[in-house]
């Protein structure tokens, strides 16, 4: 059973009496340890997808399931469980909040599944521990690089052993050696065998990714396989050593 | 999210914005502030009244006073009204199971009656001179500090013997204070209006719970700074405004005759008004029993209209009606204060609202990414509930800081009657309604940041 199964997913917008379709019939099955790229230009759709695949927004009509879990007729209390209990975010913009230390913007989601405070703690650092920056724990997002900021975020996104992680655009907002590490970082992830997705509208990110898909006006205009296609990138990433490392 | 959690992220955001905090918290802590320092007010007040109830021989007490005004239906009986005399009180002695102590009273205005009172050159003018019983001590809560009470021989014999006030012995033997040692006029004689009088006793000093206060606190003092001692001045109790105060220093400006000594040195020819006159002032008597006082009443008013012949030349004059007005004053100001209060508390908490509302529309991405990692609607309405709640109990504890201060300095700057006291029952309603305006005021914003779409919160710039 596929760990993502969406089917005939539409979304539309009423936008000043005109209707916008974001997403216009979409199926997708994603598999427990993918990590796929969601390619497409500047409103093709890619945004809308990740968010209504991150439970974060609903679906017009079409049937989701996560893990099981029937997600298209969930309660918006239900839909903030399963964000907190099965799927990781990492962002653009980090999204880390300002007033909180390191340590403490890793341990938020944790927050809200009632984990003890001494627990929380113990597994923020194990996150930290994950992207080599648990010597900045007590340090405020704004005393960090964009870099390690976004670590921060993926240490976040991974602290509640989600089963899959969504990350949109996440070197977006980073200089190109900086992104590469965080690239690195989600490579790494995934040869510990976890699920990713990755929205960009670099095709040169998407080539990195084992699987790729390609929305166009809403639609799902392909599913490569990067492997077999070939490609060659700018991003020199040791896939075996990182994965060793 | 636990509690603890949520309350230290609602410190937090006070201790980031500690001036915009501060100032909301304003209205908060002006609120709570008055509200305890009004229920202080209030209070002092409250004591002070009771206490010139008890100073005037308490609830039980029920005087029978002459009325010429008569009833408009008796009015052409006005030569025939009799007056208060002395067979009344034997007819309630003997007629009214219901009361005791039934005392017979002729009282002189001092200044009115120019009573004059004169010791080796040195005059004083006493507010009353009273001519009755003994009984009287026990009606009127008077204490004898030196000497006794006349007694029923010193009444039989008519003797020229009097018990003074202690103002009475200030002015004409001096104050004790001022002369630094007690002065004791027992056996002296004095000439009210040029009669020779001996002093039998004289009273405590009456004074209410504050001069009482203030006489110990001089007194500490003196011992601390015993160099500088050159006697405290004391103002004859004349310094307090307002009722009770005005019971103590009648008390101690007064003078107490036996009932026939009056009669026959101030009430024949040889006397006063130069015409015998039998009739009292009025007579003094206790209820046995409170619960009965209408019943009891209701047996005086028989008795008096057969001694009267059914002429209503005399009325009813009860403490009940003097706490009825106590209870009217009192919950009066305590409305009035309750009013000003809760004005404050309204618009502190019309601040604490505003606040967060400015408050969530800074942190809709904060929220957008609480809700993205998990947190639900109701999360996120509990925390900004609590940081208002927050907010509002720690204006609500300076509050309640302020007001101890405020009331200090009203007693300081204001010196009245009684000192406001705070009590701790207004301290927690204060502080409840701190809270309770917390919950209230935080109740808009809590919804409107909960109801928050995760995706546009989180693209909000």
């Amino acid at each position: 059973m596929a760990l993502v199964e969406l089917r005939e997913i539409r979304k539309t917008y009423h936008l000043g009496g005109e209707t916008i379709r974001a997403l216009d019939g979409v199926d997708l099955d994603v598999q427990q340890g993918d990590f796929t790229s969601i390619i497409g230009p500047s409103g093709s759709g890619k945004s809308t997808l990740m968010h209504i695949l991150g439970c974060l927004d609903s679906p017009t009509s079409g049937s989701m399931k996560l893990d099981g879990t029937n997600i298209h007729d969930a309660s918006a209390r239900q839909l903030a469980k399963i964000r907190g209990e099965k799927i990781g975010f990492v962002f653009q913009f980090f999204n880390l909040l300002p007033k909180l230390n390191v340590a403490q913007n890793v341990e938020l989601p944790l927050i809200y599944r009632g984990t003890s405070g001494r627990e929380r703690h113990k597994r923020a650092m194990h996150a930290l521990e994950l992207v080599g920056l648990q010597d900045r724990a007590k340090h405020r997002p704004s005393q960090l690089s964009g870099g390690q900021q976004q670590r921060v975020a993926i240490a976040r996104a991974l602290v509640n052993d989600p089963r899959i992680i969504f990350a949109d655009e996440p070197t977006g907002n980073l200089d190109s050696h900086t992104g590469e590490m965080i690239l690195e970082t989600f490579c790494k992830l995934h040869d510990e065998g976890r699920t990713i997705m990755l929205v960009t509208h670099d095709p040169e990110i998407a080539a990195l990714t084992p699987q790729k898909i390609e929305i166009r006006d809403g639609k799902i205009a392909s599913e490569v396989d990067a492997k077999l296609s070939g490609q060659a990138t700018r991003f020199q990433i040791n896939r075996t050593s990182s994965a060793s490392s | 999210m636990n509690l603890l959690d949520t309350i230290l992220v609602g410190l937090k955001e006070i201790w980031a914005n500690k001036f915009r905090s501060m100032l909301t918290m304003l209205g908060i802590i002006l609120g709570v502030s008055s509200l305890v320092a009004m229920s202080a007010l209030v209070k002092g007040m409250e004591n002070g009244m009771k206490e010139a109830l008890v100073a005037m021989g308490g609830l039980e007490k029920v005087r029978v006073e002459f009325q010429d005004d008569l009833p408009a239906y008796q009015k052409h009986l006005v030569d025939q009204a009799p007056g208060l005399l002395m067979k009344d009180v034997y007819a309630l002695q003997s007629g009214v199971p219901l009361v005791e102590n039934v005392t017979p009273v002729v009282e002189q205005h001092g200044y009115r009656s120019r009573i004059n009172i004169t010791y080796r050159g040195k005059r004083a003018r006493p507010w009353r001179i009273y001519g009755t019983w003994p009984g009287i001590l026990d009606l009127e809560d008077h204490r004898i500090e030196y000497g006794r009470m006349f007694n029923e021989i010193d009444n039989e014999m008519a003797r020229s013997v009097c018990v003074i006030g202690v103002d009475i012995r200030d002015d004409l033997f001096g104050n004790p204070e001022k002369t630094g040692k007690e002065i004791i006029p027992i056996g002296e004689v004095i000439r009210i209006n040029g009669q020779p009088f001996t002093i039998v006793g004289m009273f405590e000093h009456y004074m209410t719970e504050k001069e009482r206060k203030e006489k110990e606190l001089e007194k500490l003092r003196a011992q601390q700074q015993p160099q500088q001692q050159t006697g405290v001045v004391r103002d004859k109790g004349r310094s307090g405004s307002g009722p009770s105060g005005y019971v103590f220093r009648l008390k101690n400006n007064s003078v107490f005759i036996p009932l026939q000594t009056m009669m026959i040195q101030f009430r024949s020819a040889a006397g006063l008004n130069e015409t015998a006159d039998p009739r009292l002032s009025g007579i003094y008597m206790k209820v046995k029993d409170i619960g009965l006082l209408e019943t009891a009443l209701q047996q005086i008013r028989n008795v008096l209209q057969v001694s009267h012949n059914g002429i209503e030349d005399w009325s009813f004059r009860t403490e009940e009606d003097l706490a009825d007005g106590i209870q009217v004053t009192i919950q009066n100001f305590r409305m009035s204060g309750v009013i000003i209060a809760a004005i404050a508390l309204v618009v502190g908490g019309i601040g604490i609202m505003n606040i967060m509302l400015a408050s969530i529309s800074e942190r809709v991405r904060e929220i957008g990414i609480r809700k993205a990692v998990g947190a639900t609607t109701e999360d996120i309405f509990i925390q900004i509930i609590i940081e208002s709640v927050v907010i509002a109990l720690v204006g609500g504890l300076m509050g309640l800081a302020v007001s101890v201060g405020l009331v200090h300095s009203i007693t300081v700057f204001t010196p009245s009657e009684n000192n406001p006291e705070i009590t701790a029952q207004a301290m927690i309603f204060a502080f409840a309604c701190s809270a309770m305006v917390g919950v209230v005021a935080g109740t808009i914003p809590a919804f409107k940041a909960s109801k928050l779409h995760p995706i546009q919160a989180l693209k909000y710039d």
